[in-house]
C-alpha cells in the first residue's frame, strides 16, 4: 500500500476510535506531546498501561475469587485501573471502572463479577484497537511517510 | 654660590621626585593588597573552595544567561501517570524528578527522619506536584509534612486527584496547597501553573502561599461560623477569585474546578466560607482514607 492510502486509513481509523468512544481527548493530548525528542512516547505510555492493566486485572480476578472478599482491596485496584485508563484516554475502560466502583461500595459480589467481566472486555477491545493503530503507524513510517496529526 | 644653589635645587628636585615615587608606590601596594584579598575571597587561589562555588552556581540549573530551569518534584504511585506528568512538565521546559511515593519525596528533599540527607543531590526543588491518593503516605500527608518544615514550607505544592471532591480540595488548600488539579492532567493545566507561579526567568513570582491562606486568615468572622454545621461548607473557592492566577489562559478547556472558578469576577472582593477554618466539625471530617 502506498503512503497516501496508509495515511488515510490511519486518519479514518483514529477518527472511528474517537467516534465510538474507545478513546477520548486525553489520547489526543498524548499524541500532541509526542515529538522528535520522544517519537515513541505514545507507544511507551500505552505499553505501560497494558502492563499495569494486565497485572491489575489478574489481581482483581484473584481478589474476587476469595471466600471473604476484601472490597476495599478490590476498590483500590479498580481505582488504579480507572486512573491509568483515564490518563491515556481509554474512555470505555474508565467508564466501566466507574460503574465497578459503585458496586464495590455496595459490596455486591454478583454485580462486581459482572463489572470485572465488562472491564476485561473493554480493555481487550481497546488493546486490540490500539495495537492496530500502532501497526498502521509503523507501516506509514516504513513506507517513508509521516504520521498525520489529528485535529 | 651657584654651586650651592644648584645643589640646593638638585636636592629639592630629588626630594620631590622621591616623595612622588614613594606616594605612587604606596598607592600601588595598597591596590595590590586590595586586589589580592578580593581574589582570595573569591576562591581563585583555593582549590577546595572552587567546586563549592561551582556547585552553588550549578544548582540553579542555568540554561541561559539570567534564566533558571524550574525543577519540579513529581510524586505519583502510578507509573503511567508518572510518565505522563514527566512529559507534560518537560514539554513546558521544567526539570523533573519523578518519585513513586511520599516517603521517597521526603527522602529526596532530605526530610525523611529514617534516612539521612545523604541521598540529597543538592538540586533545589521549585515546585512539588503530588497525587492525592497514594498507598502509605497520601498527598495530603505529604503536603502537611512539607508545610510543617521550616526549610521546605516555602516550596509551592500542587495536588492532583482523579476525584473532584470539594471537601478534599478544600482541605488541601487549607493546608497550604497552591492549587488542585483534577486528573487527567492536561498540558494546559501545567502551562497555566507554570505561568502564574514562575516568571520567564524561572524564579518563583511570589513566596509563601500566593495569598490564599493569608486571605482566609484575614477574613472577617461570619456570625454563622460559630455554629458547627454537619453539612459540608460551601468551599472557600470563591476566595480564589482574587488570587493572582492567569485567568486569561483558563479559557482553553479548564479541566479543574479551580480554573473554572477563577474566571474573572474582577470586582468581587474575597468572601469567606461560613464555616471557620479551625471549626471542629471541619477537622473531624478530615479523613485520609477516602481515596
Amino acid at each position: 500500500m502506498e503512503v497516501g492510502q496508509l495515511q488515510k486509513s490511519f486518519v479514518d481509523y483514529t477518527a472511528s476510535l474517537f467516534r465510538e468512544g474507545f478513546l477520548d481527548g486525553q489520547f489526543s493530548q498524548l499524541q500532541q506531546l509526542q515529538d522528535e525528542s520522544n517519537p515513541d512516547f505514545v507507544v511507551e505510555v500505552v505499553s505501560l498501561f497494558f502492563e499495569d492493566s494486565d497485572k491489575l486485572l489478574n489481581d482483581l480476578t484473584r481478589a474476587l475469587d476469595q471466600q471473604n472478599i476484601d472490597f476495599k482491596k478490590v476498590d483500590a485496584h479498580v481505582h488504579q485501573l480507572k486512573g491509568s485508563s483515564s490518563s491515556i484516554g481509554a474512555q470505555r475502560v474508565k467508564n466501566a471502572c466507574v460503574a465497578f466502583r459503585n458496586f464495590c461500595e455496595e459490596q455486591n459480589v454478583e454485580a462486581c463479577l459482572r463489572c470485572l467481566h465488562q472491564v476485561k472486555q473493554e480493555y481487550l477491545l481497546v488493546k486490540s484497537k490500539l495495537e492496530t493503530l500502532f501497526t498502521l503507524e509503523q507501516q506509514i513510517i516504513t513506507a517513508g511517510g509521516a504520521i498525520p496529526m489529528m485535529e | 654660590m651657584s654651586f650651592a644653589n644648584s645643589t640646593e635645587s638638585n636636592s629639592t628636585t630629588l626630594f620631590t621626585s622621591a616623595s612622588l615615587i614613594l606616594f605612587f608606590l604606596t598607592f600601588l601596594v595598597a591596590y595590590l593588597i586590595w586586589a589580592l584579598s578580593n581574589m582570595a575571597r573569591n576562591g581563585v587561589f583555593s582549590r577546595r573552595r572552587r567546586p563549592e562555588r561551582m556547585e552553588e552556581a550549578g544548582d540553579l540549573s542555568v540554561t541561559s544567561l539570567g534564566s533558571h530551569e524550574v525543577h519540579v518534584l513529581a510524586v505519583d504511585d502510578s507509573l503511567v501517570d508518572r510518565k505522563v506528568i514527566e512529559k507534560l512538565l518537560k514539554t513546558t521546559s521544567c526539570k523533573v524528578t519523578a518519585v513513586d511515593s511520599g516517603r521517597r519525596a521526603l527522602q529526596f528533599l532530605g526530610l525523611d527522619e529514617e534516612k539521612s540527607s545523604v541521598g540529597f543531590d543538592g538540586l533545589k526543588v521549585d515546585l512539588i506536584i503530588t497525587d492525592y491518593c497514594m498507598p502509605g503516605m497520601t498527598g495530603y500527608e505529604l503536603l502537611k509534612k512539607i508545610k510543617g518544615s521550616s526549610t521546605f514550607r516555602e516550596i509551592p505544592v500542587v495536588i492532583m486527584s482523579s476525584e473532584n471532591v470539594l471537601a478534599r480540595i478544600d482541605r488541601c488548600l487549607e493546608e497550604g496547597a497552591e492549587d488542585f488539579i483534577v486528573k487527567p492532567v492536561k498540558l494546559a493545566d501545567v502551562k497555566r501553573l507554570k505561568d502564574y507561579m514562575f516568571g520567564e526567568d524561572g524564579i518563583l513570582k511570589q513566596k509563601g502561599g500566593f495569598g490564599k491562606r493569608k486571605l482566609q486568615e484575614t477574613c472577617v468572622d461570619d456570625p454563622l461560623s460559630s455554629s458547627p454545621s454537619p453539612s459540608p461548607s460551601p468551599s472557600p473557592l470563591s476566595d480564589l477569585s482574587s488570587t493572582p492566577s492567569p485567568t486569561q489562559t483558563s479559557t482553553s478547556s479548564p479541566s479543574s474546578p479551580i480554573s473554572s472558578l477563577l474566571l474573572p469576577s474582577a470586582d468581587s472582593s474575597p468572601t469567606c466560607s461560613p464555616v471557620r477554618l479551625d471549626s471542629p466539625t471541619r477537622r473531624l471530617k478530615m479523613s485520609n482514607t477516602d481515596c
